[in-house]
């Protein structure tokens, strides 16, 4: 059935992660049933509009169809779709919510969404992430990263930049400030809804590297009127480039507050009515 | 039986569920065309990104500013747009109208159990309806978080939100007001002899409809009311700790939690899919036993098989949800029910595909549609296959490839059903056909181009294009291949399905007028509504002599005493026409 999985990704994004390919086939796989099926009862729908067409056979029969064939096919349909859950989909699944183990050495990453950007904190070297708090969020300290944490001090914030290691596994855990969001890198076959109040681990390894291309990291769920503009960029470098970027961020001491100038103000809109609802 | 009534019992504040269901189709097909027309300027912006459009100017300077449709106003168009085709034109069109009106004859009632309830059942749609369209004159327009109105994007929303809930309080209160009545109705009105298992398919659909309305809607009028105190009240039912929004903290937020509107939502719009489809399904099966001229294959296998739907559709909700964080339990019981809640659909599509064999085909205009309905039907549901097995989903989810999907299943699925039983029952409501030819361009027209706009989706979506972007997905270095390869293609085929809608609306106005005047069973059909008189009077008693039934609803293929058929109230034994054919694939001689 490799002939439906190769057809697919004609029309799909490139698939550069290391669980991407297991998605792909079980999607293949369930096309390769759509499509027999529905050639299957297209083949007989048609042969039957031209065999029993009125003109044809004036007179209909009471009894019809005395064969119960159909009911081997349901029930052939059904065998099928508990073989593609069982042995593909529910499988699939667990491995995409199973964390990888601090053996793998993962890169753990906080993406916070907003309308209409994607704020990422990275830990820094010390790879502990510092409190953030939403009483200290600001146009320059979009997290609400607080200053008098120590763990903070090397944090590093990028905004609608992510940057991960090719072959390393990455853990993201997202949530959103205001609205939902959905974190999507259709690339790396990754969705996850950024809901505010909830904090969702996710994890890749990214397994391929740009090479040249634009990688979007797409927004899924309606946010408001910016929703189709809510784009960030996926970068998997390789170590030494990754390490660079990192220093390239890291804030300078004395200045604890990282402070990404393309940050944008979130614009005033009626979309965006001032915070208080009441009354 | 009074037949002295004022005007305005007559025919405003009618009990007659006759009449109340054509208030019912009348008003549900305009606010169709208006849901369509909102559609048509939403393909114009996403096959032509940014252009300026004339006809967008209708939309007004702070919406379109010179024909340029600004994306806070595509998102109006998208919210209202689906809620209105939703619960103000496909709900009230398959309920209100064909429910309200064929039940009660089909069953041999005089009318419904609670005439006045019915009344007041249309005039909570109404208002519904009305404050809906009213939402475009409020301060920031319509309602504009989707039709879903996710919190807390709903709640931090402009004005057109509490409209929206508003509106929505209204018509699920209607839908309570019809759905007990339905059950009543069927349940105590049958005519002596109308026993279960002679019930027309149709009867049996609504049913099972009425059922979910009344069990489904109800978590979400209160999910309605919740969302307005979150809105006007300052609670925060769904709103959590620590919102900022634009750079503020929020001061009302607090404790709250937005996946619970997505449950509450969810509980009820899944079994309003099958509210869709239900009613669909058994228009089809009327058209399809009427116009095969022998009795339905399976009746009994898709009776049961509805009934199993209906249950099912109560614990599949969560399959909306895969990508807010599931763990495999969960995940696992959702897709288990999703695949298992497949196998009643296709028992009563394989039905309604065997019901052709042996069959003596009538291809007329009611018939092309119901036929189409089948394999166009048979699409959406087979690309629900993808989406609702998880794993599968996470890149599917929130694309156009579910746009697709359930755009199959209601638009040349559900729509096509409902124009089928528009063509089908046209003549016993007004006793007049409706134009043929015209019926047949409609047709052919309309199946064209839909699968013109909605085919493309699948590809989009596999490539990635998410849904609700106002521009289509251009600025996304994914998406933009697929968009632009695509978007003018689909934008075109909605304006020429606009286009072969006018045929229709033609020959809908002219028919009542100047359309062949037919007798009361112009399609030589079974079921009690044809013994009622042609255009039954607008009084209670549908029947001149109360029905008796004596047989199931689709004795076709006999030798009767007008024709190959024999009606459920006619006392009379027949034996069958033909032999049944041989079940090999065989051309006959």
């Amino acid at each position: 059935m490799n002939w439906m999985t190769e057809f697919l990704a004609k029309m799909m994004p490139m698939d550069a992660s290391a669980h991407g390919p297991t998605l792909d086939r079980l999607n293949a796989y369930v096309h390769v049933l759509m499509l027999i099926l529905f050639v299957f009862w297209g083949g007989y729908f048609l042969y039957v509009l031209w065999r029993f067409r009125a003109k044809n056979n004036p007179t209909s029969s009471y009894e019809g169809m005395r064969s119960h064939w159909s009911t081997s096919v349901e029930a052939g349909v059904a065998v099928i779709e508990v073989v593609l859950l069982i042995g593909f989909s529910i499988p699939a699944w667990k491995l995409w919510t199973s964390q990888p183990g601090k053996e793998t050495n993962p890169l753990v990453i906080h993406m916070v969404a907003e309308q209409f950007a994607w704020n990422i904190h990275y830990p820094g070297p010390d790879g502990k992430f510092g409190r953030r708090d939403v009483s200290l969020v600001n146009a320059t300290n979009p997290l609400g990263l607080d200053p008098s944490d120590p763990d903070g001090k090397d944090d590093v914030a990028a905004l609608n930049e992510l940057h991960v290691e090719l072959n390393r596994p990455v853990i993201v855990h997202i949530t959103s400030k205001d609205v939902i969001h959905s974190f999507f890198l259709p690339v790396m076959r990754v969705k996850q809804d950024a809901i505010p109040g909830m904090d969702v681990p996710i994890h890749f390894t990214p397994v391929k590297g740009n090479n040249g291309q634009q990688w979007d990291v797409a927004c899924a769920q309606l946010c408001g009127l910016g929703h189709y503009r809510m784009r960030g960029m996926l970068f998997v470098d390789t170590k030494a480039e990754f390490d660079d970027w990192m220093a390239s961020m890291a804030p300078v001491p004395e200045e604890p507050v990282p402070t990404p100038d393309a940050n944008p103000v979130p614009e005033a809109t009626p979309q965006n009515p001032p915070a208080t609802t009441t009354g | 039986m009074s037949q002295r009534q004022s005007w305005v019992r007559r025919y405003v504040f009618s009990v007659d569920h006759k009449w109340i269901g054509v208030q019912y189709g009348v008003t549900a097909l305009l606010f169709l065309l208006f849901g369509f027309s909102l559609m048509i300027l939403m393909r114009l912006q996403l096959g032509w990104p940014g252009k300026a459009f004339g006809v967008m100017k209708v939309l007004g300077e702070a919406r379109a500013p010179g024909g340029i449709l600004l994306p806070e106003a595509y998102n109006q168009l998208g919210a209202m747009h689906g809620t209105i085709m939703v619960f103000l034109a496909i709900v009230p069109l398959a309920v209100g109208a064909f429910g309200n009106y064929l039940v009660p004859l089909q069953i041999g009632a005089p009318d419904m159990a609670f005439p006045k309830l019915n009344m007041a059942s249309y005039w909570c749609f109404l208002p519904g309806g009305l404050i809906m369209l009213a939402s475009f004159a409020a301060p920031g327009g319509a309602a504009n978080s989707g039709w879903t109105s996710y919190p807390p994007l709903s709640i931090i929303a402009t004005e057109g939100q509490t409209f929206w809930l508003v509106g929505m309080i209204f018509l699920i209160t209607s839908s309570l007001l019809g759905s007990v009545n339905f059950i009543v109705t069927i349940l105590q009105l049958r005519a002596p002899g109308m026993t279960f298992g002679r019930l027309p398919f149709f009867v049996h659909a609504q049913l099972v409809t009425s059922f979910l309305l009344l069990l489904a809607f109800p978590p979400l009028e209160a999910a309605g009311v919740m969302q307005l105190m979150d809105r006007v009240a300052g609670t925060s039912f769904f709103l959590p700790s620590g919102l900022v929004i634009s750079g503020q903290v929020l001061g009302n937020a607090g404790g709250g939690n937005p996946l619970l509107w997505q449950h509450l939502f969810w509980f009820l719009a899944h079994p309003e899919v099958y509210v869709l489809i239900l009613p669909a399904m058994g228009i089809v099966a009327e058209v399809i036993a009427n116009n095969t001229r022998r009795p339905l294959w399976g009746y009994r296998s898709m009776v049961g098989a509805s009934v199993f739907l209906g249950f099912m559709s109560f614990v599949v909700w969560a399959h909306h949800m895969f990508m807010t964080g599931m763990g495999t339990v969960i995940s696992a019981f959702f897709q288990t029910t999703t695949m298992i809640i497949s196998i009643p659909s296709v028992i009563i599509l394989t039905a309604l595909f065997i019901s052709l064999w042996g069959s003596s085909i009538r291809f007329t205009t009611p018939m092309l549609f119901a036929l189409a309905f089948l394999p166009m039907f048979g699409i959406g549901g087979l690309t629900g296959l993808p989406l609702g097995l998880a794993a599968a989903d996470i890149h599917l989810h929130d694309t156009y490839y579910v746009i697709g999907h359930f755009h199959y299943v209601v638009a040349p699925g559900t729509i096509f059903a409902m124009f089928a039983g528009i063509y089908y029952w046209f003549p016993k409501v007004t006793g007049r056909k409706l134009n043929d030819t015209l019926g047949k361009i409609h047709f052919w027209g309309s199946l064209l181009c839909i699968n013109g706009i909605f085919f493309p989706m699948f590809y989009q979506g596999l490539a990635g294009v998410s849904r609700r972007l106002w521009d289509g997905g251009m600025q996304y270095a994914h998406a933009k291949g697929a968009a632009a390869a695509t978007n003018p293609f689909m934008s075109m085929s909605a304006v020429g399905l606009l286009i072969f809608q006018l045929p229709f609306i033609y020959n809908f106005f002219a028919s009542i007028k100047w359309g062949k005047l037919v007798g009361s069973n112009p399609w030589d059909a079974t079921t009690l509504e044809w013994a009622a008189a042609t255009s039954p009077p607008l009084a209670h008693g549908n029947f001149e002599v109360a029905p008796v039934v004596y047989r199931g609803p689709y004795e076709y293929g006999v030798r009767g005493p007008s024709g190959d058929f024999l009606s459920q109230n006619v006392e009379d034994d027949a034996a069958p026409l033909a032999p049944p054919p041989s079940d090999a694939m065989a051309v006959t001689a």
